[in-house]
């Protein structure tokens, strides 16, 4: 590991223009969907990003590899601003960093078989050494990932949806990059199958040396395969720490509520945890709360402060970054945590789904963000 | 252990080998080929391909079928006013008003209808499509000039367009595909255009671009044939479309003025003032007409279904 | 927004079950294609006051179950066999006109995704009201009153004005309220929630496990509990039935479920998903293959492919008989012929340890 991190995003901010307008379309707002980010992403290491739908995560992932425009900021990825280039360099560069998707089929093209779905990557690039050693490749391929050769001549629909992220995955790491981006990787498959894909990535990453930023709503499975966690809270990061000590001891009151408000399957730990509801929804990113963008919801909310401030991120501990005023005081348990019923009281909680008054930019952010249905 | 122990005990770990592989024999189906066989297993699927096939059979053999030559006029002397001869030896459906016999007329005159409907078809397929991949592929202002030109084709009514184009080019067959055609052009247009704008926004396309793959070849490859399905099933429909269109616009008179070449439309119109004297004359090729539109129709509508995408598995 | 004021009687907690689901069978025929059976024998029952899970992965038949009790399958091409009771009244065979005297007033269902179960070119007032109008005599006036108070008590703010607007214009979360509330509306015996928080956040999630919670607590609802997550069945059913390929494999309380799973598929679930409680980078012990490879149930155990226990007479070719689903201790039920076994209760063993 070198001390220069692989990945480094700097006030990275994505917002989506929201167009009104009959005949000239007029730009109303922005969704501001990843709100100026910073973060860091060391060689050979997993950066998990947790977040709930809405919250940008997704948005900043795809940012990263250019298929979203940034609207400003820096994406450094080993010395090259990936942000300031275009055209065949940018195409060059996207080799080194890859993405696995949350949805496999939906990523796959259903008309290409799988031959063909591993081989195109190498043909676009010039990878793999003319026909024969191509084919030699996919096979290598295929087995790394722990599919039959009977494989090759199927179409991704014939198979189950853990075989498909399989493919998925052999397909982003069939032009050896040094960055893989996983969306969601294992969130649209079978809780028995889950398990096998994200073993599967953990030995890839110590066999091929990849580094990883894994994006999930999942913190059980962002904790259990990250090094560093990032939570995420409309479109800023809130709250960063290496993974132990951010499940150990959470700082910021959104981290602790979204802990608290995952179900754990043991019936005595259920019964006996600490569980802090929210009030209320995720407001729009479009007109996001002044001040600290939690505070709406926060049930450790202190008067005027929290509602005026912005908040910034500070180091608390190695490593622990937290974005919150009251971080220290909440930590040692000065101030104490009102209800959610209150904190509704005293807000007069938003229901309203987020961008309601702006219906394009509601369905642009939840597109991106909405966990897949699953059957 | 015994050798038959060993066998159940090879069974159960054969079967846990087989966990998690894909099953050996029958597979590699692509979406084509799967959407074939739904098609092949489909009685209205079969029953449509069958009508159209023997239109399309009779059309293509029609001066070896028709059993008599069409132009000719005979049994002019057994006609008299108010009275057409029916069936007769030698003319299974009787003859029309100048004595040409009605089947071989009917089989000839398909061939007139069918062709048609097909080209004009084609032709609005082609420029449809050219202009849907045009607007679909680049956006942007390219897709709201060529969007904008839908939009005017549209509003003009397709049979003053027809008037239009028999005048410009005058009345002849040609005129009438176009005229059909262009009628056809928009529909294809927005279908593919609509239908590539959604692929476009798909997983697949975004992980092709996050692969690397050049643009021309995500557009190419992967978003058009991925769309390509509504617009088939669209054109199967429109050839029944067009081919009652052909014979409206015929009926109206802005057909094919050359008589040598007998056509359903113009043999409807033809057969107006006798529909008290002998209807067979305007129901014989009016039937054609219904059974080759539905055929198609039939043919489109297990189209869609096999196509599905609801239905893949 | 606590749901106290639900009249007394319907808190009835006599022994009786209201809902008992006998051999329930239920078979789907397409043309052209073999006819596939996606419940086959299922047993349950559910008392008042009572949370029922059942767990199992996608196409284990655990929404078909639910569907068939609702009577929400279509008639063409389903066979429902077995006996599904509600209250004593058989529903099964019984006319398209009772089910729907029944379903919105003795039993409702919430769907895993609220905006679609809604209908959108309608106001969410008009949609509860519609139900108490249905199902009880009462003057629009009232029913509007009642549908504000019932709005309030699945926690939707300010819910006078909320009864004016359309799905789309509240969040997903106060959506599946509102779902709730229209399954509410007529105080049903019987609730079947089907994945409600599937496709909804975590902090919502908790929410609304939240008013399920104190709904069945204050109310004494029936609840049948559809899911996938192990979590969501840990904190919220007492009873819990394992399904596998349209068979219930394992039944049992809650806390003996997740303390000592038998079935060698329950622990290999609960070995599988990472723990937000557990040591981290414990190795996760997937299940291998998928919920593809499983062989039918007339050949032997369903899930024996994937199984590490497996052995030569789960399969019915060497055993001569199915395996069938047994008594396995006091309040338990299980279909295994080499279940997890467990060293004389160490109590404290961890489910995932010992699973291995």
């Amino acid at each position: 590991m070198t001390a220069d991190p692989l990945l480094r995003v700097e006030g990275l901010q994505v917002h989506f223009p929201i167009k009104r307008g009959v005949f000239v379309d007029r730009t109303v707002g922005h969704v501001r969907a990843v709100d100026g980010v910073d973060l860091a992403v060391d060689r050979g290491s997993t950066y998990g990003l947790v977040g709930e739908s809405g919250c940008g995560k997704s948005t900043l992932g795809r940012a990263v590899l250019r298929l979203v425009e940034p609207t400003a900021g820096q994406v450094w990825f080993d010395g090259t601003d990936v942000a300031s280039l275009s055209g065949e360099p940018l195409r060059r560069m996207r080799r080194r960093m890859q993405m696995v998707f949350q949805d496999p089929l939906g990523s796959l093209d259903p008309r290409q078989d799988v031959e063909s779905l591993l081989s195109e990557p190498l043909h676009a690039h010039g990878l793999g050494g003319g026909r024969a050693g191509i084919a030699e490749r996919v096979r290598t391929l295929l087995d790394a990932v722990g599919l039959p050769s009977a494989a090759l001549r199927r179409y991704p629909h014939e198979f189950s949806g853990g075989q498909r992220q399989r493919i998925g995955i052999a397909r982003a790491v069939a032009l050896e990059p040094d960055l893989l981006i996983a969306d969601e990787p294992v969130s649209a498959l079978d809780v028995s199958v889950q398990a096998q894909v994200l073993n599967l990535l953990e030995e890839l990453q110590e066999r091929l040396g990849l580094t990883y930023l894994v994006i999930a709503h999942d913190l059980a499975v962002v904790r259990h395969i990250s090094d560093v966690v990032g939570v995420m809270y409309l479109g800023s990061l809130v709250e960063q720490a290496p993974a132990d000590v951010l499940y150990e001891q959470p700082l910021h009151p959104y981290t602790r509520a979204l802990m608290s408000a995952v179900p754990v399957p043991d019936p005595v730990v259920e019964e006996n945890r600490e569980r802090i509801l929210l009030a209320g929804d995720l407001p729009s990113p479009a007109n996001p709360p002044s001040g600290c963008r939690f505070h709406t919801r926060c049930p450790w909310r202190q008067e005027t402060r929290c509602d005026d401030e912005a908040p910034v991120l500070r180091e608390l501990g190695t490593g622990h970054l937290v974005s919150c005023h009251w971080a220290e005081e909440i930590r040692d348990g000065v101030l104490t945590p009102r209800s959610a019923e209150e904190v509704a009281a005293t807000m007069g909680v938003s229901i309203r789904a987020t961008g309601v008054e702006n219906p394009e930019s509601d369905a642009l952010v939840q597109g991106l963000d909405a966990p897949i249905e699953r059957r | 252990m015994t050798a038959i122990g060993d066998v159940r005990r090879r069974r159960i770990d054969e079967l846990a080998a087989r966990a998690g592989q894909v099953p050996e024999g029958e597979g590699g189906v692509s979406l084509t080929r799967s959407a074939f066989r739904r098609l092949r297993r489909n009685p209205v699927a079969i029953l449509g391909a069958v009508i159209v096939l023997v239109f399309l059979v009779v059309a293509a053999f029609a001066p070896l079928l028709a059993p008599r030559d069409p132009l000719a006029q005979t049994l002019l002397s057994e006609i008299r006013p108010g009275f057409i001869p029916g069936a007769t030896a030698g003319f299974p459906l009787g003859a029309d008003e100048l004595g040409r016999d009605l089947l071989s007329r009917l089989v000839v005159g398909s061939r007139q209808s069918l062709l048609i409907g097909v080209v004009s078809t084609v032709l609005g397929v082609v420029v449809g499509m050219a202009l849907g991949v045009l607007a679909g592929a680049f956006g942007g202002w390219v897709d709201t000039v060529v969007m904008r030109f839908i939009d005017i084709l549209l509003s003009i009514p397709s049979l003053l367009m027809a008037i239009t184009i028999s005048v410009l080019l005058g009345q002849n067959q040609y005129a009438l595909m176009i005229a059909i055609a262009v009628t056809q052009v928009p529909v294809f247009a927005r279908l593919l255009r609509g239908s590539m704008l959604a692929q476009r926004g798909s997983d697949y396309a975004l992980a092709a671009q996050a692969l690397g793959i050049k643009r021309g070849r995500i557009v190419f490859g992967h978003v058009l044939p991925n769309s390509l399905s509504p617009v088939i099933v669209q054109a199967t429909l429109s050839l029944a479309t067009a081919i009652i269109e052909a014979a409206a616009l015929s009926f109206l008179g802005l057909g094919d003025p050359d008589l040598a070449r007998p056509e359903w439309g113009a043999m409807l119109a033809n057969a107006q003032p006798f529909l008290s004297v002998r209807p067979e004359l305007a129901i014989y090729p009016a039937l054609c007409i219904i059974v080759v539109a539905l055929g198609f129709t039939l043919l489109g509508e297990s189209l869609r279904e096999a196509l599905d995408p609801k239905f893949r598995r | 927004m606590i749901i106290e004021d639900l009249p007394p009687d319907a808190a009835d907690r006599s022994g009786r079950p209201v809902l008992e689901v006998d051999e329930l069978t239920v078979t789907f025929r397409r043309r052209g294609e073999q006819p596939t059976r996606a419940v086959d024998g299922v047993s349950f029952a559910v008392a008042p006051g009572e949370t029922v899970g059942l767990v199992g992965e996608s196409g284990c038949g655990k929404s078909v179950t639910s569907l068939a009790v609702m009577g929400l399958l279509p008639r063409r091409g389903v066979e429902v066999g077995g006996s599904v009771r509600l209250d004593g009244q058989e529903l099964v065979g019984a006319p398209d006109r009772t089910l729907r005297g029944l379903r919105g007033a003795d039993m409702a269902m919430v769907f895993q995704d609220p905006l679609s179960s809604l209908n959108p070119t309608v106001p969410i007032g008009t949609q509860v009201t519609e139900v108490l109008l249905e199902h009880r005599e009462l003057s629009r006036k009232d029913a509007t009153a009642q549908a504000t108070d019932l709005l309030d008590r699945v926690g939707i703010p300010d819910p006078a004005r909320r009864l004016k607007e359309y799905p789309h214009q509240l969040s997903g979360g106060m959506r599946q309220r509102a779902l709730i509330a229209m399954a509410l509306a007529c105080r049903p015996r019987l609730l079947i929630a089907d994945e409600p928080t599937t496709a909804l956040d975590v902090t919502i999630q908790a929410q609304i496990l939240e008013l399920l919670r104190e709904l069945v607590v204050d109310s004494g609802t029936a609840l049948v509990m559809i899911t996938h997550d192990l979590g969501v069945v840990a904190g919220l059913c007492d009873r819990v039935h394992v399904m596998y390929s349209g068979r219930i494999i394992e039944s049992a309380d809650r806390h003996e479920l997740f303390a000592r799973p038998r079935q060698p598929y329950t622990g290999g679930l609960l070995a599988s998903v990472p723990r937000l409680d557990g040591v981290r980078g414990a190795p996760l012990h997937p299940i291998r293959g998928s919920a593809r490879d499983v062989i039918p149930w007339a050949e032997g155990c369903a899930f024996a492919p994937r199984c590490d226990h497996a052995q030569d007479d789960c399969l019915t070719e060497v055993a001569g008989s199915t395996v069938p689903l047994e008594y396995d201790g006091p309040g338990r039920e299980l279909r295994c012929r080499h279940p997890l076994e467990y060293p004389r209760s160490p109590a404290g063993a961890t489910a995932a340890g010992a699973a291995r």
